[in-house]
């Protein structure tokens, strides 16, 4: 793990000439979560020029204008569709999306699909607090079954979606969940998805108390923690869990490492191949 | 002296010239998604930049993403640029109003088919004209060109990039179906003919840099994300500074600034042709392929002894006035066909405030506007 101080991390991470403070409910995820993405860029020692923090809207889109890299706020749920021209355009920078679950997988959800299938070389942050915080409360496609929202007052009807399935499925390269509760866990992962070709995607599960704990049984931010103790599970040993004893228990760790080249790769060995061609006086 | 070089000549699709206009003006990125009349566009594109330098296709998932990979390689230094359809339109009007916002330049081109919704596919039609101007939220300005022929297919593209770049702002470039598949011949510029306008780029050291500074053009200068200068590009509304604000004087200061950036340079943007004007009594002003029946329909009318004239209107928006007004000083009557139930005759008879009569000629049926029907319509004066 990197061993950088909070007050470094002020000093060296945050942005002085933002009007602070942030504008993160007391107990929520998110700015932990932050706080990962910055330790494992310095543990790396990626230079602030070379990163592009590209973020969608909502509590999650918020984080991008308190840090010091390169920052995209862009519009509801097309986070990757930005980071992906970014991405072609300069392969060189490490292109982060973060993104929050109603963005990414709801009104989001093609361009997650597409991004992952194309392998494109973006690492996706998606930060799941099973709600639409921001806008008050309603239901996401991450809201488990059974849960209260303002949208779902009679208890939510709708499966909810598997993001780490759905990135499988889609063909990203790296797919990986943490949470918020296990940061050290979420950090290596964290930094594993930076330093991998292609689409990476990191699912951090990140509680929000004010919309979703307060009424759904969590009394207090710290039993939404509890709850995330209690339920993440390292994903070799949820697998040989018994099926009866799987319903509650969430796996966490790296899904899938496949290691292929991003599509950027493929697209600029090929333009050189052209250019080679024709220095020679082919076609 | 050297003797001038002979410019070459193609025999280009209107769609076809669009492209050479784009890369001539220095695009090096297409992000799109394929849609009728429009493809043209994208399947040359697709062609040409994986064999250029630093030349970057990508077909996207929807025009949703088209337009924000757009805007992504754009904030990165590239000159980029999409092409669409009139329900593409539609969706891209969302990242538009941030392009906007952000004030990112990028080019749209827009090739209109009937509609509403998916209307008449690849029938020409010129009703995305108010849609160009007011399909995204919010005030703001917007610049919006046309082309008549397919040589100004190829101009106005590279002049669509210039101004783009000139004012940081998305431009976009209008054509209708009978522009973009019509095939003519045309000449490539040859280099040092043609003016590239690129961004403004910051001189100062980085951490004096404020990205929504005010300057004297109103347009402050942008780096390429990556350069070492580190900001904040948001569709919030912001400060100087590039973060959220929603300070009411704040708010102002960028409006106002956005908007004034467009409107201090109005003799620049507008651009028309004037034909036969100077003493006309019936003016038509058409723009598109309509332009062209309107050009013969006033030199018929001519020939008939009626004093007409045509105002070829080449920028769309911001309405070119100015050019409007002089002629409404002699003429008594202004004929405005175009292929929409009368999306542009309503900006002419704003500007004509009753000073002439204002005769509309208005075709939905996906055919175009002939000669004889203007020609008619000018011999009634």
């Amino acid at each position: 793990m990197s061993n950088i101080t909070g007050n470094e991390i002020i000093h060296q991470y945050l942005r002085h000439n933002k009007k602070f403070p942030h504008v993160l409910c007391a107990g929520c995820g998110h700015g932990i979560v932050l706080g990962t993405l910055i330790r494992s860029i310095h543990a790396l020692g990626i230079p602030k020029d070379d990163v592009v923090v590209v973020a969608g809207i909502g509590c999650s889109g918020r984080l991008a204008v308190y840090v010091d890299f390169n920052t995209v706020h862009t519009t509801h749920g097309r986070a990757l569709s930005f980071a992906t021209g970014i991405k072609m355009s300069n392969p060189k920078l490490h292109v982060i999306a973060l993104m929050g679950d109603g963005d990414a997988l709801s009104i989001g959800g093609n361009h997650l699909i597409h991004a992952a299938r194309r392998n494109i070389g973006v690492t996706a942050m998606i930060l799941n607090n099973n709600i639409y915080g921001m806008t008050g409360g309603q239901s996401s496609p991450a809201t488990p079954e059974g849960s209260t929202t303002m949208t779902n007052p009679y208890g939510q009807l709708d499966h909810s979606f598997d993001t780490v399935e759905l990135a499988r499925g889609a063909g990203a390269n790296y797919v990986a969940r943490g949470t918020v509760f296990h940061v050290n866990r979420l950090e290596k992962i964290m930094m594993e998805a930076l330093e991998r070709p292609g689409f990476s995607l990191v699912e951090a599960i990140t509680p929000c108390h004010t919309q979703f704990g307060r009424k759904n049984k969590y009394k207090s931010p710290v039993d939404m923690y509890k709850w995330l103790k209690s339920t993440a599970i390292p994903v070799e040993r949820y697998n040989e869990l018994p099926e009866n004893k799987r319903a509650d228990r969430m796996p966490i760790g790296v899904f899938v490492d496949r290691g292929k080249p991003g599509y950027e790769e493929l697209y600029y060995a090929r333009q050189e191949n052209f250019l080679k061609q024709a220095a020679k006086g082919g076609k | 002296m050297p003797r001038p070089k002979k410019r070459t000549e193609i025999f280009a699709l209107g769609n076809e010239a669009v492209v050479e206009g784009a890369l001539l003006a220095g695009c090096t990125f297409f992000g799109g998604y394929p849609i009728t009349p429009s493809s043209e566009i994208m399947e040359i594109m697709a062609t040409r930049l994986p064999r250029m330098e630093d030349g970057v296709f990508m077909q996207m998932e929807d025009e949703i993403a088209s337009m924000g990979a757009v805007i992504g390689a754009s904030l990165t230094g590239r000159k980029a640029m999409t092409a669409t359809s009139g329900p593409g339109f539609s969706l891209m009007q969302e990242n538009l109003g941030y392009a906007v916002m952000a004030e990112t330049p990028m080019v749209l081109v827009n090739v209109m088919r009937g509609g509403p919704s998916t209307g008449l596919p690849t029938s020409p039609a010129q009703g995305d004209v108010q849609q160009a101007r007011w399909g995204t939220h919010g005030d703001h300005p917007i610049i919006v060109l046309s082309a008549s022929n397919v040589q100004e297919c190829l101009d106005m593209t590279i002049t669509a990039f210039n101004m783009a770049e000139k004012y940081r702002t998305p431009v976009i470039l209008l054509l209708d179906e009978v522009t973009s598949h019509t095939r003519e011949k045309i000449e490539l510029p040859n280099e040092g003919e043609y003016e590239v306008f690129s961004r403004t780029v910051p001189s100062m050291p980085p951490e004096w840099y404020k990205p929504y500074e005010e300057t004297v053009r109103g347009v402050p200068p942008m780096p390429p994300i990556g350069s070492g200068y580190r900001f904040h590009v948001t569709g919030l509304t912001h400060d100087r500074n590039g973060f959220p604000t929603q300070r009411p004087e704040e708010v102002v200061e960028l409006m106002d600034r956005i908007h004034r950036k467009i409107d201090q340079f109005f003799y620049d943007i507008q651009l028309v042709e004037e034909i036969m004007t100077e003493d006309c009594d019936v003016c038509v002003i058409a723009y598109g392929s309509v332009a062209r029946s309107a050009e013969l329909a006033v030199q018929q009318a001519r020939s008939n002894g009626v004093k007409a004239g045509l105002l070829k209107l080449m920028t769309l928006f911001p309405y070119p006035r100015r050019q409007t007004e002089k002629i409404l000083s002699h003429a008594k009557t202004l004929v405005v066909p175009e292929m929409n139930m009368g999306q542009m005759s309503r900006e002419v008879k704003r500007v004509n405030m009753g000073h002439a009569a204002v005769r509309t000629i208005n075709r939905v049926d996906g055919q175009i506007v002939t000669p004889s029907e203007i020609l008619k319509v000018i011999m009634q004066g």
